[in-house]
């Protein structure tokens, strides 16, 4: 064996290498590999141009394609209590948890912003599914309850954007009850007479799809989300044939009558922003009726 | 002849001499009558044994036992006058959840719960009680009536989970859970879960968000089936038994981390030996709730649900 082969690269290298060379200067759309300079695709806000994939967005970038100008203020969210079954499957859960939590610098996988969409005030919680498949456990289910206080006491709407696989499995039972939790807490911002708008993205399955997820007064999805009750191969296993074409993809769920609106990105601020101010201002002040009058451009269809 | 469970072998194997003994004894052989009652003896230890120390997963295999009663028999055995109500008033009547009006220990109630059917033309017709949407959507429907007329609503939970199939999704399987839930969590009547057997994910807790949750003894109740947690997270279906440790599924298990209020016991050996007994164990609990329950008026009740299941969880840190 040659010495060559057994030389080994002193670490200091890839160090170096991962600052220097960016190595992030092109993507590849995981829907039709097309190759695009990535600051292309960041300016199209992570949708291919050549194929309009949908590609999953950072919370950050989410929040400030929500909030006018780009602006918000963050919610601290109440410590929630961590691995209540004390949960180990091939790791600890309390080691996987640090991991996420190093990874991404977060406490868990909710992120809930308040700010303002076209002058009004609106709290936003937004899934981040890097964080553990964005799955909900009690953490997901506090910040979510929070969201909704937040939103009540400060008389603004409440805008949820789900990415989750479901219920964290390593809070057993305690993240099936965070079912009941998020949907009374939901109640509480429709009982307040304020809007509650759920803007689906991918993913949105298994227990949160089937609990406040679905739940929402306007119901948005982003263009070939998949969203659903039962994993696909779950179902495959079950019924032992080829699922349908499209199945479980937000315009699958519009022509069944699941959702009002497949939104492309660019679209869903603007989209947001109507629907709130339709819900919240039924009455126009004689002077902005004129004013709306005049504009258009949100006639649409 | 019972159905016997693996880890009840060498019960069985005891039995099978027992039953042999009593054949011959019937043709006339003699000499068997005492040691029928030693073996009868030996049995009745051992499947004590092997109850007092039942592991998480043979707990989960008792709660899924062919012979455990199942909804009808609670319904034949506690309700009288009993008038099934059917259907979404939408799409079907899904078998596998089914309800009803009746008269419970003098009260009149309605009653909703999963069935999974006895036999295999029953159980098919019952699809293993696994849910569609208009399974949960006839629930929503026999809630608010039960709420209109001011019926106590008893819940019987005793499912694998709903129906993971292509027309269930299609016609808003998450949707339906979801309304469902709701519904629960907004009638202003008293309403009462009792898992009696298999309490499997979103297609029980569609059923069970209570004001009072009580579970059979052996019942298990739980986020994701042991076999589908191990193939997940451990990547092995074999891991069923570990899972099901680590998923703390059990009666015991819940009451500790306070999502459960109440444990009736079973007889030795599991329900399916002692239905009758069994039932009318879980019909006195449920008696005694909704006479509690009766003391609360609509919005109290309904405030209380809310609260409960707001607070779950911090009893587990406490």
């Amino acid at each position: 064996m040659s010495w060559l082969t057994n030389f080994v690269r002193p670490k200091l290298q890839a160090l170096v290498r991962r600052n220097d060379v960016p190595d992030n200067l092109w993507d590849k759309c995981p829907q039709c590999q097309q190759m695009i300079f990535h600051r292309e695709l960041e300016a199209n806000l992570r949708v291919c141009p050549q194929c309009n994939h949908h590609l999953r967005l950072a919370c950050k970038q989410r929040l400030e394609l929500l909030f006018d100008d780009g602006k918000y203020e963050r919610l601290d969210l109440p410590k929630s209590e961590i691995d209540p079954l004390k949960f180990r499957d091939t790791k600890r859960y309390v080691d996987r948890l640090k991991e996420y939590q190093t990874k991404t610098g977060e406490a868990d996988a909710v992120r809930v912003a308040f700010g303002t969409m076209g002058g009004e005030p609106v709290v936003a919680a937004v899934f981040d599914f890097e964080f553990m498949g964005g799955s909900m456990g009690s953490a997901v289910g506090d910040g979510l309850i929070a969201a909704a206080d937040l939103a009540v006491k400060r008389t603004a709407a409440l805008i949820v954007v789900p990415a989750s696989g479901g219920a964290r499995m390593q809070e057993g039972i305690l993240s099936l009850m965070q079912m009941p939790r998020t949907i009374i807490a939901v109640d509480a911002v429709k009982e307040a007479g304020l809007p509650y708008l759920v803007l689906l993205t991918d993913p949105t399955t298994g227990g949160v799809s089937a609990s406040f997820a679905m739940l929402g007064d306007v119901a948005l999805a982003e263009p070939g989300a998949i969203i659903g009750f039962a994993g696909s191969r779950v179902i495959e296993e079950t019924i032992r044939e080829k699922l349908p074409e499209g199945f479980q993809r937000a315009e699958y769920l519009l022509e069944h009558g699941m959702i009002d609106l497949v939104v492309q990105r660019r679209d869903i601020r603007d989209t947001l922003i109507r629907v709130i101010g339709l819900l919240r201002r039924p009455v126009l002040p004689d002077a902005d009726t004129a004013l709306a009058a005049s504009d258009d451009s949100g006639n649409r269809i | 002849m019972p159905t016997f469970l693996d880890f009840e072998k060498p019960i069985a194997e005891i039995e099978g001499k027992i039953e042999e003994l009593r054949h011959r004894g019937e043709k006339g052989e003699a000499g068997s009558a005492e040691e029928m009652v030693r073996l009868q003896q030996r049995a009745d230890k051992l499947l004590r044994q092997t109850y007092a120390k039942l592991t998480a997963w043979q707990k989960t295999l008792v709660a899924r036992h062919p012979d455990r009663p199942h909804f009808t028999d609670y319904v034949r055995a506690l309700i009288r006058d009993f008038v099934p109500l059917s259907g979404d008033r939408t799409f079907a009547n899904d078998l596998a959840i089914l309800g009803g009006i009746g008269r419970f220990r003098g009260r009149a109630v309605m009653i909703v719960g999963h069935e999974k059917g006895a036999d295999t033309a029953s159980r098919l017709r019952h699809n293993f009680a696994m849910a569609r949407p208009e399974g949960y959507r006839k629930v929503q429907r026999l809630m608010a009536m039960a709420d209109h007329f001011r019926l106590p609503v008893v819940t019987l939970v005793d499912t694998p989970g709903a129906y993971p199939g292509v027309d269930a999704e299609a016609r808003g399987q998450a949707q339906a859970i979801a309304r469902c839930i709701e519904t629960c969590l907004d009638i202003r009547v008293p309403l009462v879960a009792a898992v009696i057997g298999e309490g499997g994910s979103g297609g029980a807790i569609a059923l069970a968000a209570a004001n009072h949750i009580v579970m059979l003894e052996y019942a298990v109740y739980s986020v994701i089936s042991p076999e589908g947690c191990a193939s997940i997270l451990w990547r092995a279906a074999n891991q069923a038994q570990a899972a099901a440790e680590a998923l703390k599924l059990t009666a015991a298990d819940l009451r500790e981390l306070g999502v459960i209020d109440a444990i009736v016991g079973e007889p030795v050996g599991g329900a399916h030996r002692g239905p009758q007994e069994t039932i009318a164990a879980i019909g006195d609990h449920i008696e005694k709730t909704l006479a509690d329950l009766a003391k609360l008026d609509g919005d109290s009740l309904r405030a209380g649900r809310r609260r409960k299941f707001l607070d779950m969880g911090k009893k587990a840190l406490a």
